[in-house]
């Protein structure tokens, strides 16, 4: 276990290393007229990948938060949902203030619903002890069909999170363009993949939160209450999926579409489990998604045809099949996930 | 003892109805707070489901997929699997079926109209197959893997049908060569298509009656077969079926098969009786509606027709509600979602109306018992 850890994480940093070369020698050198190594390392397509995988990096760490502590969470996709619906609605009735309190406010009634989506969810799971896949189905539901019911179709939000470089770093070359210059949430998602590894596994309440998703009796003995640590990062999750929605509506697009999420919410659960429910390996996984996403775009934008766009599309879906087949170093889910958990005595 | 059993049968009915009524009780205050008139959109959604023949058509018409959808999540549900991957079956059906309906042009209809709805099926229970495998012999657990097939099933379809791009992208297999840059097939041959029991303008087709049948064959393999009887056992307790000899393994990988062929029979009827064609805005979206249907319907392909039937009643009033009262049709997908959590939580509702659970019920049907095993 420990063993393939390492041999995965040395993969990673090499693969990072190469890439880091690669778009060096691409952007900076005459390598760049070859078409291929265009499609494959050109600062746009680095930049597509970075902003196609902040969604699934911040739905990623909601599953994360969720499933340590034992609740399983195949409802980020609705959370994601609602979130952009919420944000979108909080935008467009500020459109006459000041461009940034409207665009915070967005954010702060995203991460609101987001919140009150992953309080439903963990009401229905740890009160009324739904089966915990069928709740989450329930909010995908949910929160499509009140997005699409409560859909002003005239609305329009005007407006969005621009572009913010940071001094010095941003004049690197090709790594400031990519890294260095992006809107505000982009930063706050990266920032927050940090935040969540130092949480988990350097802190009382991470400590606390994965007793309760391993062993909770264990952790109740001791004196955790399992089931507020369910309900609270059960919440903290729901906001991450909600930043997530904001983050599509007040940053990437701009409005609100019918199920604009588009499945990002279970490609996200994707890279959670390819990424072995830890934060890097998660945001491993979402940028490697957000990578064949790019791939397609600019694959058609060098008029190369004969890789049918819909295979490589695939890729982060097949890819994930294989994963938890265990086909390629296993991943290992928290022990107690999806398991009501009542105190001794308490079942009714 | 006689007494008991007319409780527990009167408590799996009970909570259904319950529930239909609570969800349609919390639509109507959604629809109230919002500045909608509930009561115009019910008696819209009335007239459209049941007001006229033609209403009672739609109905039967939207109800046909659901048996056979909600029939393959209830199987598995059976066996303590949870297929959240009828969609991507039912896709997969529907594409297999046109397959075979728009080739072999000339075979008579009694070889080429079975042969598309087994090409049908035969796609549904390999995209079965795969979890089940998946989860006998890796562990991997069938929901994640369900829900991954479901959008590989979904790219997999959009790209058969493709028309290819304005910079020369190679068309899919079965695109339709007079569609210009439309992405859809052409027309299956009539020899493929299912007949109609009441043609134009009622459009209902045999496919209603497959699907009836196939429940009630269902039944009797669930309740009156040895093979029903392993399938319910490894569903009620997988330790006790490997101990009293059965083949689990065996029956996990054959449930989800069945299930993945119910999916794709489902889509096979839906293109060959009704659409004719496959283009890619045909979504599995009745493949999700199953497992309300599977939950509604208490997991009993009885239970399950009834649900579907409800489900169909509700989908087809949609749109005259929309047209009658202004309410958004959409308000329908937020009652499924209620109803849908108001069946797998038992306990709100016997909260809400009070009502005592029979001693010798199990309270909740959990089949997630963690990703990995």
């Amino acid at each position: 276990m420990q063993r393939t850890l390492r041999v995965t994480s040395y993969l990673a940093i090499a693969l990072v290393i190469f890439f880091v070369v690669m778009a060096f020698l691409v952007n900076l050198t005459p390598l760049g007229e070859n078409t291929w190594l265009r499609v494959f390392f050109s600062v746009s397509a680095l930049n597509f990948t970075l902003r196609a995988s902040v969604p699934l990096i911040l739905g990623a760490l909601c599953g994360i938060l969720c499933e340590r502590t034992g609740i399983i969470n195949i409802g980020i996709e609705g959370m994601m949902l609602a979130g952009a619906f919420a944000a979108f609605v909080a935008k467009t009735s500020t459109n006459h203030w000041p461009l940034m309190p409207s665009l915070l406010f967005g954010v702060a009634i995203a991460l609101l619903v987001g919140g009150l989506m992953g309080l439903l969810h963990a009401i229905f799971s740890i009160r009324y002890r739904m089966d915990q896949i069928i709740s989450g189905t329930v909010l995908i539901i949910l929160a499509g069909g009140v997005s699409a019911y409560l859909f002003d179709r005239n609305a329009v939000a005007q407006g969005k999170f621009g572009a913010i470089a940071i001094p010095g770093l941003s004049q690197i070359p090709v790594l400031g363009e990519v890294l260095f210059t992006n809107p505000p949430l982009t930063y706050t998602a990266l920032i927050l993949v940090v935040v969540i590894h130092i949480g988990l596994f350097y802190t009382r309440w991470g400590l606390r939160s994965r007793a309760c998703g391993e062993h909770p009796r264990a952790a109740d003995t001791v004196g955790v209450n399992v089931n507020r640590f369910r309900y609270m990062n059960t919440v903290l999750g729901g906001m991450l999926a909600g930043l997530a929605g904001g983050f599509l509506v007040l940053e990437a697009v701009g409005q609100f579409q019918e199920g604009m999420t588009a499945g990002r919410g279970f490609i996200s659960l994707a890279a959670m489990i390819f990424g072995n429910w830890m934060p890097f390996g998660a945001m491993g996984a979402a940028l490697l998604f957000g990578y064949t996403q790019a791939l397609q775009n600019e694959l058609l934008l060098a008029g190369v045809t004969t890789v049918p766009r819909q295979f490589v599309s695939m890729i982060p879906y097949v890819v994930t099949i294989v994963a938890v087949s265990g086909f390629v170093g296993r991943v290992r889910p928290p022990a107690a996930e999806g398991k009501v958990y009542e105190t001794e005595g308490e079942s009714e | 003892m006689r007494l008991s059993v007319l409780r527990r049968i009167g408590y799996m009915v009970l909570i259904p109805i319950l529930a239909v009524f609570s969800a349609l009780l919390l639509g109507a205050i959604i629809m109230w707070i919002f500045g909608d008139d509930p009561l115009a959109a019910y008696r819209g959604l009335w007239t459209g489901a049941f007001g006229s023949p033609r209403a009672w058509s739609t109905t039967i018409r939207k109800m046909t997929p659901l048996i056979l959808t909600g029939l393959s999540v209830a199987v598995a549900f059976k066996a303590g699997l949870f297929n959240i991957g009828a969609s991507g079956q039912f896709l997969i059906g529907s594409v297999c079926s046109v397959a075979v309906g728009v080739n072999f042009e000339g075979l008579p209809a009694f070889v080429h109209l079975p042969l598309a709805l087994l090409a049908g099926v035969a796609g549904g229970v390999l995209w079965g197959f795969i979890p089940g495998a998946l989860k006998v012999f890796t562990g991997a657990h069938e929901v994640i893997v369900t829900i991954m097939l479901n959008y590989v099933a979904s790219l997999f379809a959009a790209w058969t049908v493709y028309a290819g791009g304005t910079q020369g992208q190679t068309p899919g297999p079965l695109w339709d060569r007079t569609a210009g840059a439309i992405s859809r097939t052409p027309e299956v041959f009539m020899s493929a298509r299912l007949p109609w029991i009441v043609p134009e303008p009622y459009r209902i087709h045999w496919g209603v009656a497959i699907a009836l049948l196939v429940a009630l064959i269902m039944w009797w393999i669930l309740f009156k077969t040895t093979l029903g009887f392993s399938t319910r056992t490894v569903g009620a307790n997988s330790k006790a079926a490997r101990y009293a000899g059965i083949n689990v393994r065996w029956i996990t990988i054959l449930t989800m098969m069945i299930a993945g062929g119910l999916a794709g029979l489902a889509g096979a009827i839906e293109t060959l009786g009704l659409n004719h064609r496959f283009a890619p805005e045909f979504t599995g979206g009745v493949g999700f509606q199953g497992i309300t249907v599977a939950l509604l319907g208490q997991t009993n392909p009885i239970g399950v027709v009834l649900a579907a039937f409800l489900l169909g009643a509700l989908e087809a009033g949609a749109a005259r509600m929309q047209f009658d009262s202004g309410v958004a049709a959409d308000i329908i997908q937020v009652i499924q979602a209620l109803v849908l959590a108001f069946v797998a939580a038992p306990l709100i509702i016997r909260q809400i109306y009070r009502i005592r659970k029979p001693s010798d019920q199990v309270e909740t049907t959990v089949f997630s018992t963690g990703w990995g095993r």
